[in-house]
Parts: C-alpha cells; structure tokens; sequence
C-alpha cells in the first residue's frame, strides 16, 4: 500500500524502521508517523467495534475529527490513530465500545 | 493579535501583522503548520498574481517562511476550546490548559467535510477526500485499490487524479447532479485516464461485512430520487465522499457574532465587513470560516485582516492601509468573477452589507 516513488512528491520522507505490535502480532513501521498509516500499510482495516452494534470503524477523516480510528494505545483508550506518533514497541489494540471498561463486550 | 488556525488565511494575517510590528502569536491544534495546504500537490489557478502554476505545496512553504522570518509564533498541537467575554480564549496548549486574549482576535478555522449517508457508510474503506489526500499526499500511503468518488466538484476531481498518481485505480466519478461540478481542466485530466463519470448518479449503498467490497450506484432523476433498474455495481474497496464542505463557525458563534445563512458559501456564516470584522469588536475572521471559497481567497483575506489589524492598533497609519488594502481587494476581484467565483463574491457583499446594514 505504500508509494514508492510518488511522481510529484518523490519519495516520502519517513522515520527510523520500528516494531509494534497488533493485538499481540508483530508489526513493523516507520518512526512518528501516524499509527493508522502503519496499521495501513500492515493491512489492517478495523480499529474498533462500535459499543451498541459491534460494528466494525477505521479510518473516515484521517485528521483528527472524526475519532472514528480510536484504539487502545499501551493500554489508555480511545487513542486518535490518525494523528498519534507511532513510536518503538507500542502495543496497540482493537478498541471494542469505550474502551478496557467494557473490552469485555458488555453493553452500556 | 492572537490567530486561532495556521493555515493560509490565518498565516497569511500573521504575516501581515508581523511585517507592521503587531505581536503575534498562532495555534493551531495539528502537529504541523500550513492547514491543508501541504496536500495540494496540483497547480493552481488564476492570474500569475494569484500564483498559478504553483503547487500549493509551494505556496505552503513560502507561507511558512515568510512567517518564521518576521518571527510570528506558531504553537501547534493547541485546540482553542472556547471564547469568552472579553474575547478571553481557552487553549488545550498540548497537555495544559492556558487562558489567553490578544487585543485582536482572527478567527481562521477552515472548514469540516460533508459527508451523505447511504447504507454501509460507516464501514472501514468509506472516506472523505480530505482522507485520501492526507494518506496519498502527506504519507505516502495509498487509500485503497480501486476507489469509487462520490461528488464532481474540485475537490472530487483533484483527489481522484490524485489517486491516480498515488497509483490507484479509480472505477468512476459520479454525482446526483446532472452536470460536473468543478472546472473542466480538472475533468479533463482525470478523463484523459479512461475515469467513466455517472452524472445524476447517487451511492445507494456499500457493500461488505468488515470494510468495504464493493458499491451500488443508481441514476436519479431531475426529483432526486432514484430510478430503479438502473442500479450498477462495482468492485471497490474504498469509497472516497467529496460532496462539500462547510465553515468551521464553532467558535464565532460562541463569540455571539452575528451569522448569516449563505448557501452558495456553505450554510451558516459570520456576517464581516470589508476589514474581515465581525459583528464582535476586535473579533476578524478569515478563509473558509467566513465562507468556503479557495486557499488563494483565503490567503487575500487574511492579508487584508492582518493589515486592517494593524492599522485599528495604530502601527499601520491609515494612508499606507488603504493603499495596501486596496491592492488585496483588486485581487481579489479577479478571484472573484465568472461563475462560481461571481456567485460567492454576490454573496460575500451581502455579509458585508449585514454588519454595515
């Protein structure tokens, strides 16, 4: 899913190669860039489940608004993907409704 | 002179004021400076004046180097949350809250993206173009596959060439209304790629369980509503929504300025007078906040807020503001006539006439 060689802009500027993890699976991305563009690049699509329906949500405004790409970041919930750094060995996790509270599935 | 948003309009006041020795200081509640600017990797439009044939990233760049020469501070990562009496402001500066309140205050938040709801809209590969920019253009990543574009308007016809530069497919460009939108240049560049567009062509649903696999398209008719058996469907798994976008007002609507309902500038917008003053004393507004135009009109605007700034703090005397002031407006003109531009200037004059009544 990454451009390599964009015919405009060239080549992206990118950080360091790093580690995470995905739900316990090992990933790999670069340094600081959005979590939700290195989930992209792993092929991850769902970042949440909706509280009421269990519905699936991933990345809409990809800017911060919309916290539809919200997730469980080292553990603190509700994490906007899209404008969070991704640094070395994050453990980042599906979010399910609010967050660790309810992980479990229980409905508010 | 406190300027909440640095993207064009607001570095473009900054600037202005800086260069006549106003204090300045600019939040903006991204990690990075420029608004959307640094994703407009086409050429734009207008007179040389207007800095056609230069890419916004261009334009960016040099917006942000003006300002850092004349030293306007720049705090990012900073959400206003609110105004308050006296023009008193609220700002999140990242991990503490702060108060602030300069002796003028800009309002230049921009815009948010309108999005239509069709069945399966919330699924994971249904974004808005703003998205698809931000992924293809700031880092480097493409969005999907095979992407269907919802609405024929600049916005949906730059992004789908965009995306076809970034290296995806694009199955079609389709909109409700009978005929494209944006300009033909734009059209014409994405047609050149064999892009089929479906005029009077509305998104009735999305296909999948856990993203996106494909879309439904129907015809409507000149009521809107869809015609049946003329649905077609195609394999996509991305869905990228450019249907408009409408002004950022949060914040001068706090302020109790007064607001005007504009259509043709996106809904409900802050009447200004021809300095970008609101109804509010020392309270300007610039850009897409004041009614959704370009990043050139944008720009222009926020220069003449930052001059007219200058001059009601006594560092720009009134000769040296008109003249300066009136080279901007001259500008603008040319902004502001054929078509669309003509319709927003009308309407633009209409919020001036409401504070000048």
């Amino acid at each position: 899913m990454r451009i390599k060689e964009h015919p405009i802009l060239g080549q992206f500027e990118k950080g360091r190669k790093i580690g995470f993890t995905m739900d316990g699976k090992a990933m790999e991305g670069f340094e600081d860039e959005p979590i939700a563009i290195a989930l992209r690049s792993n092929g991850v699509m769902i970042h949440r489940h909706t509280t009421k329906r269990d519905e699936p949500r991933g990345i809409f405004c990809a800017i911060g608004r919309c916290t539809d790409c919200i997730m469980v970041v080292d553990g603190i919930p509700n994490v906007r993907t899209c404008v969070t750094p991704l640094k070395d060995g994050m453990a980042i996790e599906t979010q399910k409704g609010a967050g660790p509270e309810t992980q479990s599935g229980e409905k508010k | 002179m406190v300027s909440i948003g640095a993207g064009p309009a607001g570095l473009a006041a900054a600037i202005e004021a800086a260069r006549n020795n106003v204090g300045v200081v600019v939040y903006d509640e991204n990690n990075k400076p420029g608004g959307q600017l640094f994703k407009q990797i086409h050429k734009f439009f207008g007179s040389k004046e207007h800095r056609a044939k230069v890419r916004g990233i261009r334009i960016g760049e040099e917006l942000l180097k003006e300002a850092r020469e004349l030293g306007v501070e720049v705090v990012l990562d900073s959400v206003v949350l609110g105004i308050y009496a006296n023009n008193t402001l609220n700002v999140m500066v990242r991990d503490h809250l702060e108060q602030v309140k300069g002796e003028r205050t800009l309002i230049a938040t921009g815009a948010s993206e309108n999005m239509v709801p069709f069945p399966g809209w919330t699924l994971p590969g249904v974004i808005g173009a703003g998205a698809a920019q931000t992924m293809a253009n700031i880092h480097g990543i493409k969005p999907g596959n095979r992407v269907l574009i919802v609405g024929s308007g600049n916005v949906g016809l730059v992004v789908a060439f965009q995306l076809l530069q970034a290296g995806c497919e694009v199955a079609a460009v389709i909109d409700a209304a009978p005929t494209i939108g944006g300009y033909g240049v734009h059209a014409s560049k994405v047609a050149r790629y064999g892009v089929p567009f479906f005029m009077s062509h509305t998104i009735k649903e999305a296909h999948g369980k856990d993203m996106v696999e494909g879309a439904t398209i129907v015809e409507v008719d000149d009521t809107w509503a869809p015609v049946p058996g003329t649905e077609k469907k195609y394999d996509v798994d991305t869905i990228c929504m450019a249907v408009g976008l409408n002004p950022m007002t949060q914040l001068l609507r706090m302020s109790g300025c007064s607001m005007v309902h504009e259509p043709g500038l996106g809904g409900l917008v802050p009447a200004h007078d021809i300095n970008q003053e609101t109804s509010i004393k020392n309270i300007y507004v610039a850009g897409d906040a004041s009614g959704i135009e370009e990043a050139s009109t944008a720009i222009i605007e926020g220069r003449i807020a930052g001059l007219a700034i200058a001059n009601s703090l006594g560092y720009l005397d009134d000769d040296a503001f008109s003249e300066q002031r009136k080279i901007q407006l001259k500008s603008m003109k040319g902004l502001r006539s054929g078509g669309h531009g003509e319709m927003r200037g009308k309407a633009k004059k209409r919020l001036n006439s409401a504070i000048e009544g």
